[in-house]
């Protein structure tokens, strides 16, 4: 336990921007306790939206009105933005997507369908989410490449020991997540996109976990490829980001065709602009890349290290509490984690309890949670997942800790 | 609370607690299963068909308390029934489930009459989401019953052994990020 003393957090400050947090369920006050399926948004994300709609409403790239030179320069700015907050050296290597599976899908299919060969191996860790699983699947069966499996350790982390078990002469891929959705580790993805580089394997992270807690410096990290989504960073649905080392995105073919990512078109043929432009065809989401913008402009004005501070400080909360529960269980690491904590309660299925602490105004998620092989990995078909954000409370960890007592009671496992 | 105590009535919990007629059939005339990718919930029905009527049905698989004893209850209810009266069964029980708007105090006595026990799951209307556990079996017990008529149609004389019913997918997969 820490004895340095914690950053303060103005919480109340806080939850006035979210206007959703106003939200009455089932005639009690929220606890959105399921931040890691989607985030909620701040006032500055919504006007800045708002504003593009209202006000500058037009298409980019470059129309020759003065609204749509606004839109572009706005659009453009924001890519900028992006750029420098994940420590990108150059605004070409971030490409906008409707999200980290889309993103994760692009990289399989130009990279992967590119580069990969018949016996090539593609490393796909065990808690994977299905978004960083299944894109490969798609190239492998079409391609011939093959799966291999790196194991989590019982802490529920990645051993870098164990990915130089995996990793071989053969990988040419390795897809981990920074942040897992399930259980909260915080991957050293560092050490094993040094290994991988050994290899002369290229790293796919799965970012989408990492951004709304963590600094993220890719090029520090050493990650070929990073994806992410705008809505888990208290942005809006349908935008997201691929994070591409810039010499590779230039070598990767097209992944959809049509107007903007192309150089010129005849009947017959076409030639393809250079990245990024190349793997933005058609209208982009404008007015959700602004929301982006706006907030990551919005948690930037926040001290990021008092809010993870507070977030910890719950979910470390909520662990304890949970665990002094007889017949709850709970998963995953207790240090070199963010964010989250799932548990199973003894004799009542996940789906259950997840439906009591619904009736009291709770919302946490119940299920596979996407990792189906990490399921199984843990021995189990579903669990609940707490999952918060710098907004939630005591009063959200109360809240979740009387649902699951009720649930208990109802159920008879006293 | 009382939303939670609608949904997980005496009877559900009971039924979950102690499933009737829980176990495969041995020699089935239909069996299928029902799998809600959502959470896992997955449950097999096996049918005895004969003279157009269930003569048996056992059900097995792992899921929420709202799946289980709604299988439970289904087999219990229909046992005996023809399969028209199965189908009727289901189409009012997901009437009820979805919350599908009752006529009158008469056809509402009405409906109750012919649900039975059934009626305990009217409380999963206010949680939309539970209507595909709530579901479940019954799509499993209907792919069973296609699987028997199908197996009567295709061959008198076949030799023992049954095919396992397609997977019975409800409604759409949802699974979100």
């Amino acid at each position: 336990m820490s004895l340095q003393t914690e950053p303060a957090w103005d919480v109340e400050s806080v939850r006035r921007d979210f206007p959703m947090l106003e939200r009455q369920i089932r005639g009690r006050a929220i606890a959105y306790l399921d931040n890691a399926a989607t985030a909620l948004k701040p006032a500055p994300v919504l006007q800045a939206m708002a504003e593009y709609y209202e006000t500058y409403s037009a298409n980019v790239a470059r129309g020759v009105h003065l609204a749509s030179q606004e839109a572009t320069s706005r659009f453009e700015a924001v890519r900028e933005q992006v750029a420098r907050w994940i420590g990108a050296a150059d605004p070409a290597e971030v490409v906008f997507t409707s999200g980290t599976t889309s993103a994760l899908n692009l990289v399989a299919q130009s990279f992967g369908g590119s580069r990969l060969g018949s016996g090539d191996e593609i490393v796909i860790s065990e808690m994977e989410h299905h978004s960083n699983i299944v894109p490969w699947h798609l190239v492998a069966e079409r391609i011939g490449a093959t799966i291999r499996r790196l194991p989590i350790t019982e802490a529920g982390t990645i051993d870098p020991a164990q990915a130089r078990l995996v990793i071989g002469p053969r990988t040419r891929i390795i897809a981990i997540c920074h942040v897992s959705n399930v259980l909260g580790t915080i991957v050293p993805v560092r050490e094993i996109a040094r290994i991988a580089r050994e290899h002369g394997a290229v790293t796919v992270v799965d970012g989408a976990q990492a951004v709304p807690h963590l600094d993220v410096d890719v090029t520090e990290l050493g990650a070929d490829f990073y994806a992410f989504s705008g809505h888990k960073l208290f942005g809006p649905t349908g935008i997201g980001v691929l994070y591409g080392r810039r010499d590779l995105l230039e070598a990767m073919p097209p992944w959809q065709g049509g107007g903007g990512m192309i150089a010129s078109v005849e009947i017959e043929r076409s030639t393809y602009a250079p990245p990024p432009a190349r793997f933005e065809a058609g209208t982009p989401p404008i007015a959700e890349a602004i929301g982006l913008g706006a907030a990551v402009a919005y948690v930037s004005q926040w001290d990021r290290r008092a809010a993870r501070a507070h977030e910890d400080r719950l979910v470390n909360l909520a662990t304890a509490r949970l665990e002094a529960i007889p017949g709850v269980r709970c998963h995953g690491p207790r240090s070199d984690r963010t964010g989250l904590v799932t548990f199973t309660v003894d004799g009542i299925h996940p789906h259950d309890v997840g439906t009591a602490l619904d009736a009291i105004g709770v919302a946490v998620r119940a299920g596979h949670h996407c990792a189906q092989p990490l399921m199984a990995r843990l021995g189990v078909t579903a669990t609940v997942r707490a999952s918060f954000a710098p907004y939630n409370t005591e009063a959200d960890v109360d809240a979740l800790i009387a649902g699951v007592e009720r649930a208990r009671v109802l159920f008879g496992v006293r | 609370m009382s939303e939670l105590d609608d949904l997980y009535q005496t009877l559900i919990l009971e039924h979950n607690r102690s499933p009737r007629n829980f176990r495969d059939l041995a020699h089935p005339t239909g069996r299928a299963e029902g799998r809600n990718p959502l959470c896992g919930d997955a449950f097999a029905v096996s049918v005895r068909v004969a003279d157009g009527a269930i003569t048996d049905i056992g059900f097995s698989g792992q899921g929420c308390a709202i799946s289980k004893a709604s299988a439970s209850m289904m087999t219990t209810a229909v046992r005996g029934k023809t399969l028209a009266e199965a189908r009727e069964l289901f189409n009012r029980f997901h009437g009820v489930v979805t919350g599908k708007p009752v006529g009158d105090d008469a056809e509402r006595a009405s409906v109750r009459r012919v649900l039975g026990c059934l009626s305990a799951f009217s409380g999963v209307a206010a949680f939309p989401i539970r209507v595909k556990c709530a579901t479940l079996a019954w799509h499993a017990l209907l792919a069973a019953l296609a699987n028997a008529q199908a197996r009567d149609q295709n061959s008198e004389a076949s030799s023992g052994g049954v095919a396992a019913g397609p997977r019975n997918h409800d409604e759409g997969d949802d699974a979100v990020r």
